[in-house]
């Protein structure tokens, strides 16, 4: 597992984690306190392709339902089975667990995505 | 509790001016003027009860009621006396929506199980609280089918379902980058090879509908496994009375049953209201429009009802909902649940055999009779299409004069019907005398 500060950040709150060509894709603890308590979380299938920006999937919650965006383009290649049964471990930690990995295709669009302290302050900004 | 609490004419003007209005007729401003009745309703104010009521009652006169083989979707049924006497209690008739559980547990009892008793006739994991009509759930399921595949555009539906859902689902669709394309028909049915040619990677499901619009009942052997194998939806749409005695959407293999409860304790109304059933696999649950009621346990433990998974609708999805359906037809929906409630499995089984053996009894006696054929050589339920000698509107203009509805003739739904296809429905309500005077008149019509 990887402290905030080693991810990578899309301003639609989804952070990402990289392990060789996989990018591991979850929601940061803003976006998890934003939304309460989180009661579904739809899983992408497996070897679906989806472009940066796509939407991928969605997460709702007892008062709302958000969209989970692509940071990067590529194969799905993971999902989170344990979401299934219990969708608020993402509550519990948001950093820890990831939704689903892909397959990354074009590993240099990791450069367009914020660092940890670039979208702390992101957050900062939104605030005022 | 009161029927009804009215206004006096102080309390009136105490809520216009609480309102800033003048009158009653300012609450109206929005309704242009070139379309507001101006007329007299024909009474001079200040009748008297008995003046107003003669004069209804003379109004009245001007319907003929005669003796009903009306179909097409909405049918002359036996109404038992326990349905009217629920939903004529005012804490159904005028209640409001069940936002606020903790006063609305019979309401969203009565609909929790409405949707049980869905569930069971389709044999399908979950149902909703019920649609406007059968014509708008045939539109949400092909929406639900759309939103439920990735990347697809099209709907094919039978060239058999009803001509009003075609038309709705035009509709629906008309500013959203969906296509209906439309399967022949063959033989009075779904032409199922015509399905395996139309098939293809952007096609989200196939819409069809047994008995079909002709009354025709349609196998659909080994269709639902064509179209999964191609990742395509089949949705079913069902006469729900026919569920009686026929296979259920679910056990065809469909993703989704819809149909329309009408003949389920309601009157025919001049058309409506009606109440449109939608039951789908436990899989498309979350994307399922409209509202739902679940069962759940109070603070001490014991069983309760609330509305739920209110994050598909509108309200919570705003902009990205995929139905803007937040609302259900409650009054008529527990008509329906108190009607199935009465009758009961085996009453329900009853009364689906005796609307086809009615049925039977008159097309056989009118095919070896008079010069007139099915349409096509199909098995029925409750109701059949035939052909006629002269243009069905003449025969039924002459049938009238008898104290007979002598069925609808198809063009007057779609001009691309011809003019001699009349089609006829009985219910359990047509008695023996009724059918066999019935034949009398069509023989006289038809010299």
């Amino acid at each position: 597992m990887s402290t905030p500060e080693e991810l990578k950040f899309q301003k639609s709150h989804e952070w990402v984690r990289v392990e060789g060509t996989t990018a591991y894709i979850g929601i940061s603890d803003h976006a998890q306190e934003e939304l309460g308590d989180i009661v579904f979380v739809e899983l992408p299938e497996l070897e679906d392709e989806f472009e940066a920006g796509e939407e991928v999937t969605n997460i709702e919650s007892v008062k709302a339902a958000s969209p989970i965006y692509a940071p990067v383009s590529g194969t799905v290649s993971k999902v989170n089975d344990d979401l299934e049964d219990k969708p608020e471990l993402i509550n519990q930690n948001a950093y820890e667990t990831f939704i689903y990995a892909l397959e990354m295709s074009d590993s240099s669009e990791l450069d367009n995505l914020l660092s940890y302290e670039e979208y702390q302050k992101f957050l900062e900004e939104e605030a005022e | 509790m009161f029927a009804y609490l009215p206004h006096t004419e102080s309390e009136i003007r105490e809520m216009l001016s609480g309102i800033g209005a003048a009158s009653i007729d300012d609450l109206f401003a929005d309704i242009p003027e070139d379309i507001r009745f101006k007329d007299r309703l024909g009474f001079e104010a200040g009748a008297s009860e008995l003046e107003v009521c003669r004069r209804l009652h003379s109004l009245s006169k001007a319907n003929t009621e005669a003796v009903s083989f009306l179909g097409a979707g909405t049918y002359d049924h036996v109404i038992p006396a326990v349905v009217p006497a629920i939903t004529g209690r005012t804490e159904f008739y005028t209640s409001y929506t069940p936002y606020q559980p903790e006063i609305s547990q019979g309401v969203l009892q009565a609909i929790f199980e409405f949707q049980t008793m869905m569930c069971e006739l389709t044999s399908l994991d979950v149902s909703n609280a019920s649609l406007y009509d059968g014509h708008t759930a045939a539109s949400e399921a092909c929406a639900l089918a759309i939103n439920s595949t990735r990347k697809r555009d099209t709907i094919l539906y039978s060239a058999t379902i009803h001509p009003y859902t075609k038309q709705v689902m035009a509709t629906y669709f008309s500013d959203l980058p969906v296509k209906l394309v439309e399967v022949p028909e063959k033989g009075g049915i779904v032409d199922l090879e015509a399905v395996k040619e139309l098939l293809d990677d952007q096609v989200a499901a196939l819409l069809v509908q047994t008995p079909n619009f002709y009354g025709f009942l349609e196998d659909y052997a080994g269709i639902a496994d064509i179209l999964h194998e191609n990742k395509s939806l089949f949705i079913v749409s069902s006469n729900p009375l026919s569920l009686g005695v026929l296979k259920s959407q679910g056990e065809w293999g469909a993703d989704i049953a819809i149909g329309d409860t009408q003949p389920f304790g309601l009157s025919m109304y001049f058309g409506g209201p009606s109440v449109g059933y939608i039951a789908a696999a436990e899989k498309l649950m979350r994307k399922m429009p409209g509202r739902i009621v679940g069962q759940t346990l109070d603070e001490d433990g014991k069983r309760a009802f609330v509305l739920t998974l209110q994050a598909r609708e509108q309200h919570i999805k705003r902009e990205r909902a995929t139905s803007n359906i937040c609302s259900n037809q409650a009054l008529a929906a527990l008509a329906t649940t108190v009607y199935l409630s009465t009758l009961g499995k085996e009453g329900l089984k009853e009364i689906a055999l005796l609307n086809m053996q009615k049925a039977h009894y008159l097309s056989e006696r009118l095919l070896s009779e008079l010069p007139v054929q099915l349409y096509a050589g199909q098995s029925f339920f409750n109701e059949f299409t035939i052909e006629l000698p002269k243009p069905a509107r003449q025969i039924c203009e002459r049938m009238e004069k008898d104290g007979f509805f002598g069925g609808v003739p198809l063009h007057t739904l779609h001009p691309q019907y011809s003019e001699r296809l009349l089609m006829i429905a009985v219910t359990e309500k047509r008695s023996r005398d009724e059918l066999d005077r019935y034949v009398e008149c069509m023989k006289g019509a038809l010299k």
